[in-house]
């Protein structure tokens, strides 16, 4: 048993059947990793972003370094360093689950971050000019002017991310967080039948990223192409 | 230097690293062409099977993928009657490979149905078959179009290997973790291992920049 | 002659090494209609966006009123770039109407008239409203307040950016090239304005374009720009008729009998 659910070896359908709920209570802690760690990632993407933006070297070049490293590492090693030497260095007593969502939450900044600059890019430069024309102080340009019109070109590339990062999620097995992978495994291991649980697993995974993806396409649909639009 | 040391008992990692990028790069290019290629087709016989890999592939994690193979290999051998042991590394090839080939494929049918479509309209004029369409006048045109997803593709691709070390396969990943049971010093290593992959991503990246630059010369002839 | 409202003392603009101004010297009077023209890359178009301060200069002094525009006298009365605060106090005296009219597609069209005024001038909100109101008006565009741009035409939107310039009340209005990006049919509405708004106000207008016909009847000094320095200038009868300058004559030539 696991999660306090007992499983039924009668026959393959029987056990099927009967690890499905089993899983299920595992997906509950994928959907909370993907939920916070993508959250935390936009978070930080954002602040990381906007330094990479400033003027001034001394806090761009760190910020664009950092962004380069993080994308150039793999998740898995991220999530060991979080999970085994922020405890030494700090002294803080990591969760499992709280480093997980941190090594999420920094591999996918970096990914935010990037969606973020193209975003903003893809404004067309005719509407800053208008605005320094009308002489609209840079802030309120900012604000008013360029993100209202940015955030329908990065909804789409940040609803990638998410069907992305629920992808990634299983990584977190390695460090003992106790989702769909490690409950599969964990099956897998007492029942010596692998393939059913895996299966199944996989095809979850595959049902929550379709979800996700539609989810995605209908806030994508209903904003209107050209800005998020005020009276 | 105790990170000198490391680095020499990090090397075989470091090789297998590599080998299995290299591989898994190579297989994954001709997956994308072959089922991009082939979701493109009128032949819902060749369509079916190649939009079937892509969703599966693209729609559900590597690692449980690879999971899946590693538990799965050793039962197909048995049914087809093949006793020797298969080595796990088939297992991590085969999934790195499916998975790149899933996105490259979306990246190959993007890049070819994004050739103007007054391309094909002159192709017709000219009465090319469809074939002589395909290879002579889109791929050509469509190539270029690939280069900055597939240089994003083999980053991944690269960083995805270290998940190998979770089905016992020994990488660079692997060899961190035993590395950091044996001596607690997870500091210096996991530094160690994360600027090795940034290094390798750094080199590849520029790899990637060297070979779009080459299937991009004939952009470059035009202007005076 | 009283000061000139505008005035380009030597002023060399610079991209890169390419020189696109050339120790340009240019006039315009209190109230003048100016046309410049010229082919392209003649400096034209940035005449206006210097002016504007979308682009700086390199050498020279530009002057609107009797304040250096993109310097300002420093403690010891000497001259030194200005710093962005002068610009804002100076930008407000210029209005520009762009030639991709530039309207922010995320705003009603009252609020894209209403969003410098009421954040910059520090209107009062209903008073900027009808003051946007009575622009539209003016403009022919009463009744389309609450629509968003993409639901107008080309024509209907280009008015919409010359009420949103006029609303800032400059003294000097900049028109880019205003009709170029716009169907034929669709040139006559906007060009109506601007003729209109040059019958019945005392603004100083600026004007960029290709209409030929326009500028001779709107002017009253029509400008030839060539590599950036100007060849010709004078009232429009005399250029278009009688232009003295060989490369005047080409230009001209070339623009109004294109089939010969």
């Amino acid at each position: 048993m696991l999660f306090g659910i007992e499983w039924d070896t009668s026959s393959t359908l029987a056990f099927a059947m009967s690890i499905i709920p089993i899983l299920l209570v595992g997906g509950i802690t994928t959907i909370k990793a993907t939920v916070i760690g993508f959250l935390l990632a936009m978070v930080l993407g954002l602040v990381l972003a906007g330094l990479k933006g400033m003027p001034v070297k001394i806090i761009s070049w760190p910020a664009s370094f950092v962004l380069e490293f993080l994308r150039g590492t793999p998740l898995l090693i991220q999530l060991f360093f979080v999970f085994y030497v922020l405890p030494q260095v700090t002294g803080w007593l990591i969760p499992a689950f709280v480093a997980g969502a941190i090594a999420l939450a920094l591999q996918y900044s970096a990914y935010c971050a990037e969606v973020y600059r193209a975003g903003i890019e893809a404004v067309p430069y005719g509407q800053r000019e208008a605005s320094r024309a009308l002489n609209l102080p840079p802030l309120h340009t900012f604000t008013y002017i360029i993100i209202p019109q940015a955030i329908p070109r990065v909804i789409p590339a940040l609803g990638n991310y998410v069907v992305s990062i629920i992808k990634d999620t299983p990584v977190l097995s390695a460090i003992t967080v106790l989702e769909m992978l490690s409950a599969a495994s964990i099956i897998g291991d007492r029942t010596f039948n692998y393939m059913v649980p895996l299966t199944i697993v996989g095809a979850m995974y595959l049902i929550l990223t379709v979800f996700a993806a539609t989810l995605v396409r209908i806030i994508d649909a209903a904003l209107p192409k050209q800005g998020i639009p005020l009276k | 230097m105790d990170w000198l040391n490391y680095l020499e008992l990090l090397l075989p990692g470091i090789w297998v690293t590599v080998q299995l990028t290299i591989y898994s790069t190579i297989l994954g290019a001709i997956f994308s062409f072959a089922f991009g290629l082939g979701k493109l087709s009128n032949n819902w016989l060749i369509k079916l099977p190649s939009a079937t890999f892509v969703e599966i592939f693209r729609g559900t994690s590597l690692l449980v993928q690879m999971f899946w193979l590693f538990y799965a290999l050793p039962i197909i051998g048995h049914a087809i009657g093949i006793d020797a042991r298969i080595p796990p590394i088939i297992a991590g090839i085969l999934a790195l490979s499916a998975n790149i080939g899933a996105y490259g494929a979306e990246v190959v049918r993007g890049a070819v149905l994004a050739v103007s479509k007054d391309q094909y309209e002159a192709a017709l004029a000219m009465n090319f078959t469809p074939r002589q369409t395909l290879w002579r006048i889109a791929l050509p045109q469509a190539l270029p179009e690939m280069m900055p997803p597939f240089g994003n593709l083999a980053i991944q691709n690269l960083k995805d290997t270290s998940l190998v070390s979770l089905i016992t396969i020994a990488d660079m990943a692997f060899l961190a973790q035993r590395l950091r049971n044996l001596t607690a010093d997870s500091i210096t290593i996991y530094t160690i291992v994360l600027f090795l992959y940034f290094f390798m991503s750094l080199f590849l990246a520029y790899l990637m920049g060297l070979l779009a630059k080459r299937i991009g010369t004939w952009r470059s002839t035009g202007r005076s | 002659m009283s000061n000139p409202i505008v005035k380009f003392d030597k002023v060399t603009k610079r991209f890169g090494s390419f020189e696109v101004l050339r120790e340009l010297d240019f006039e315009v009077q209190q109230g003048e209609k100016v046309t410049i023209i010229g082919p392209s890359g003649s400096g034209k178009s940035t005449v206006l966006r210097v002016l504007m301060t979308l682009e700086p200069i390199q050498e020279g002094v530009v002057y609107v009123g009797d304040q250096p525009l993109w310097h300002e006298q420093s403690d010891n009365g000497e001259l030194v770039p200005a710093s962005e605060k002068h610009l804002r106090s100076m930008r407000n005296q210029m209005g520009m109407v762009f030639q991709s009219f530039n309207l922010f597609p995320h705003m009603t069209v009252l609020r894209n008239i209403t969003e410098a005024p009421i954040n910059v001038l520090k209107i009062a909100k209903k008073e900027a409203r009808e003051r946007a109101q009575e622009l539209l008006d003016m403009v022919g565009l009463a009744d389309q307040a609450n629509k968003y741009p993409a639901q107008l035409s080309g024509g209907q939107q280009q008015r919409v950016g010359i009420a949103r310039a006029l609303a800032m009340r400059p003294k000097v209005m900049l028109f880019d090239e205003p009709t170029s990006a716009l169907d034929p049919e669709l040139v006559g509405e906007v060009l109506g304005v601007i003729r209109r708004l040059a019958t019945e106000h005392d603004l100083t207008m600026l004007l960029v374009t290709h209409e030929m016909e326009f500028a001779r009847q709107f002017s009253d000094k029509v400008c030839f720009f060539d590599q950036g320095k100007i060849r010709e200038s004078g009232p429009p009868d005399k250029i278009f008729t009688a232009p003295k300058e060989e490369r005047t004559q080409e230009f001209l030539h070339a623009v109004l009998h294109p089939n010969e």
